[in-house]
């Protein structure tokens, strides 16, 4: 009997090695079915048509160290426009001795989201931390103080401006946003209707209506004699904008909330205020966290619209150095580049909005 | 007893009372700062001699406009200006539209296939078009055609009809003739009665339990119909095809660089936003509802149009909703490469005549229009299809 088990065991087959391996793997993902096949064979068919020319583009018939004169005529990409101007596309018309600053500033900035990653190390430190950063990287940037030579605003440029805009922005949209929210869930009827007339609103319109308005109305709306700069005036259009996002984003996690939370507070003895500080608000908020990610990815993607009312954002350094006659016409490799950036920083912000959410939906 | 004890409540204490002083403040306060800046824009404008109001919109233009669905000149006024710029945002958007929502359903289906390439092909163009700028986007397909196209003598013809040159695309289009006309007629009148047929069917199968092929009957009627009526009128086929009259071409139909680059950037940017939103609403679907379907009897088209579409569609209609408002919001960043949308025109006209809070007021007041009008259509057509939970 054990014989027989033993020698049945010794003749087990393997499996046919069409379905395992790399073959089986083709013949599972690519080949299973008529349709299938077809529609891989037309993929391949196109990748073989554009990808080589692609890289042979990019990479192999590419220049990276020339001048603009020697990359004319060149079958290849000419990346010798980034390699020249890479500072000017990076740091605008800050002062060619003090682009440290900056790129200091983009360093705390970058330390402190990456460090932000982790959620065991949201605390109150951290939320101390914030403010002292940005106030940090507001010094850098402005100098004026402990020796630093000032930089007005109006020479911030490239990528730090781009950053400063979203994340300011985001920053101070989101208290404003909490509010409008809570306002539109309120059951004082003037309030609501403010909320709801100030969200729709905004959300209705372009951003670049708003930031038209920043450029053009808003000087008239103060006394004379009073200025503010243009950036400061874009940020508060900016800031205005996102606000109403939030608002929409928070109301949905407030909406979340069960009735039995705000019954539960209310029988606690809580007034509203600690009802929302205390009980809903931190859950609501903590609910939202994903969306809101995306809300900061779209806020760190629109700022490219300041180059409308010609602020020297990423997008227009890399324009003005496309405007400089020995760099026309290679448009196509200088807006390569900085998608790339752009892309980077998004692609980093929705994977990890995207593992919040894994995280989060584990927890509930 | 109870009279005594609301007398004893101070009216700090009484929510009623402060929820009334708490909004009087409110909007006390949103009334000063309202009066604050009104009052600042009026006094400014005074000493600025710009006169306010709306009169400018009937004096005359003076400036040219490159694409228009209607005829203008300069000598036209800046109310007609502005109507043409209203028009071309309209097309974009219209014609951005179908296109995204065509492309998008694609993707989104493409990417849910079981085929490993062209599903990792299709979320690799989802993360790259969401992940860069719209505005960049623009930039980099306008440069491409400025740039790297030929000018109109060289230009590429890949297709016998159709030219690509750095003035823009011109492709053959069918010559004109009274045929068209009463096609498109015909096809009006096939459309209303699809929808009669469609009305009749439901209640048919309500009642007796009878399927009726609507499906097939409709493109029956909307292909066959204006096909009579072109073999009706001899079945004319002149076509209109461009040709190069000293430095553009002329004749057939053509889009201008700015207008393609705009509508590309779009379509690309916001096909990936509606390829997620498809995705999502057919996987919240579940995969039960499907075998369900096909365990009591329903053939593959069935199990689609009678089980999954109307599910998924009450998940996929609200965020579609406002992805196309999205790209009807950023169609207004054709002023940066030039195409004259309705913010563009607005532009050139609060530079000429300085009318700057009026032109502002008009951009936000024609997109909340665009805006409310879309959602109210889109919330009536939410309604429909959002199933009735018995």
């Amino acid at each position: 009997m054990e014989e027989a088990i033993l020698k049945a065991r010794a003749e087990e087959l393997k499996p046919p090695v069409t379905s395992v391996g790399v073959i089986g793997w083709a013949r599972n993902n690519l080949f299973n079915g008529w349709f299938n096949s077809i529609l891989t064979l037309i993929t391949l068919f196109f990748l073989l048509k554009t990808v080589p020319p692609l890289v042979q583009w990019a990479f192999i018939d590419s220049m990276w160290h020339t001048t603009g004169l020697a990359c004319r005529g060149a079958p290849g990409a000419c990346w010798s426009i980034i390699y020249t101007n890479f500072r000017f596309i990076i740091f605008g018309f800050y002062p060619y001795a003090q682009q440290w600053r900056p790129l200091l500033a983009m360093m705390i900035l970058v330390g402190l989201l990456f460090y932000s990653r982790d959620r065991t190390h949201w605390n109150k430190y951290l939320g101390y931390g914030w403010p002292m950063g940005l106030a940090v990287m507001g010094l850098l940037m402005k100098g004026g103080l402990f020796g630093l030579t000032p930089v007005e605003s109006t020479q911030w440029g490239g990528l730090p401006l781009t950053l400063l805009l979203s994340v300011f922005g985001l920053t101070a949209a989101y208290p404003l946003g909490v509010i409008l929210a809570l306002g539109r869930q309120s059951k004082m009827h003037g309030v609501k209707w403010l909320s709801v007339l100030y969200i729709e609103l905004i959300r209705g319109v372009p951003l670049i209506s708003l930031l038209f308005m920043s450029s053009i109305i808003f000087p008239l709306f103060l006394p004379e004699g009073i200025t503010f700069n243009k950036l400061l005036r874009a940020q508060v259009a900016i800031i205005l904008f996102t606000a109403a996002y939030i608002a929409e984003v928070v109301r949905g996690g407030l909406q979340g909330m069960s009735r039995g939370q705000y019954e539960a507070a209310e029988s606690m003895g809580l007034n509203y205020y600690l009802t929302m500080r205390l009980v809903i608000l931190p859950q609501a908020l903590k609910i939202v966290i994903p969306p809101t990610v995306s809300i900061l990815i779209s806020a760190f993607k629109d700022t490219s619209l300041v180059v409308i009312i010609a602020l020297w954002d990423l997008l227009k350094t890399t324009q003005s150095v496309l405007s400089n006659p020995e760099w026309m016409g290679f448009s196509r490799e200088a807006y390569l580049f900085i998608a790339i950036f752009y892309f980077l920083g998004c692609f980093s912000m929705s994977n990890y909005s995207r593992k919040l959410e894994r995280e989060l939906s584990r927890e509930n | 007893m109870e009279d005594t004890l609301t007398h004893k409540v101070p009216f700090w204490l009484d929510p009623k009372k402060r929820s009334i002083i708490f909004q009087v403040f409110v909007f006390a306060m949103v009334g000063l700062l309202a009066y604050y800046l009104v009052s600042n824009t009026l006094i400014n404008l005074q000493k600025q001699k710009i006169a306010t109001g709306l009169s400018f919109l009937n004096k005359e233009s003076s400036f040219e406009i490159g694409e228009s669905l209607i005829p203008y000149s300069a000598a036209s006024s800046y109310g007609r200006a502005l109507l043409v710029g209203a028009l071309n945002t309209l097309k974009v958007a219209f014609i951005g539209i179908v296109f995204t929502l065509i492309l998008g359903a694609v993707v989104g289906i493409a990417r849910l296939s079981s085929n490993w390439l062209v599903s990792k092909l299709a979320s690799l163009f989802i993360e790259v078009m969401q992940d860069i700028p719209v505005l960049l986007q623009l930039f980099f397909w306008y440069a491409i055609f400025y740039e790297t196209l030929p000018s109109p003598q060289q230009a590429l013809c890949p297709i016998d009809g159709l030219y690509l040159c750095n003035r823009g695309v011109a492709f053959t289009v069918p010559g004109a003739h009274p045929a068209y006309k009463y096609m498109a007629l015909t096809l009006l009148v096939g459309c209303g009665l699809i929808y009669v047929i469609r009305r009749w069917a439901k209640k048919r199968q309500e009642k007796t339990g009878q399927f009726f092929p609507v499906f097939r009957v409709s493109i029956g009627i909307i292909v066959g119909f204006p096909l009579i009526t072109w073999l009706a009128f001899g079945a004319p086929i002149d076509m209109n095809v461009p040709k190069l009259v000293g430095f553009n071409f002329v004749g057939g139909m053509t889009f201008s660089p700015e207008f393609i680059a705009l509508l590309l950037g779009l379509i690309l940017y916001t096909a990936a936003f509606v390829a997620e939103v498809v995705r999502a609403g057919i996987q919240s679907v579940s995969k039960g509802q499907r075998e369900a379907a096909m365990s009591i009897g329903l053939r593959p088209p069935l199990v689609l149009n009678l089980v999954i579409l109307p599910q998924s569609l009450r998940v996929i209609i609200p965020p579609l909703t406002s992805q196309m408002l999205n790209l009807t919001k950023n169609s207004s960043l054709a002023v940066a490469i030039g195409f004259p949308d309705f913010v563009s025109v607005a532009n050139t006209t609060i530079n000429q005549t300085g009318q700057a809070v009026e032109g502002v007021a008009l951009i936000m007041a024609v997109y909340l229009i665009f805006s409310l009008s879309t959602s109210a259509f889109m919330n009536w057509y939410n309604k429909k299809v959002t199933l009735v939970e018995r």
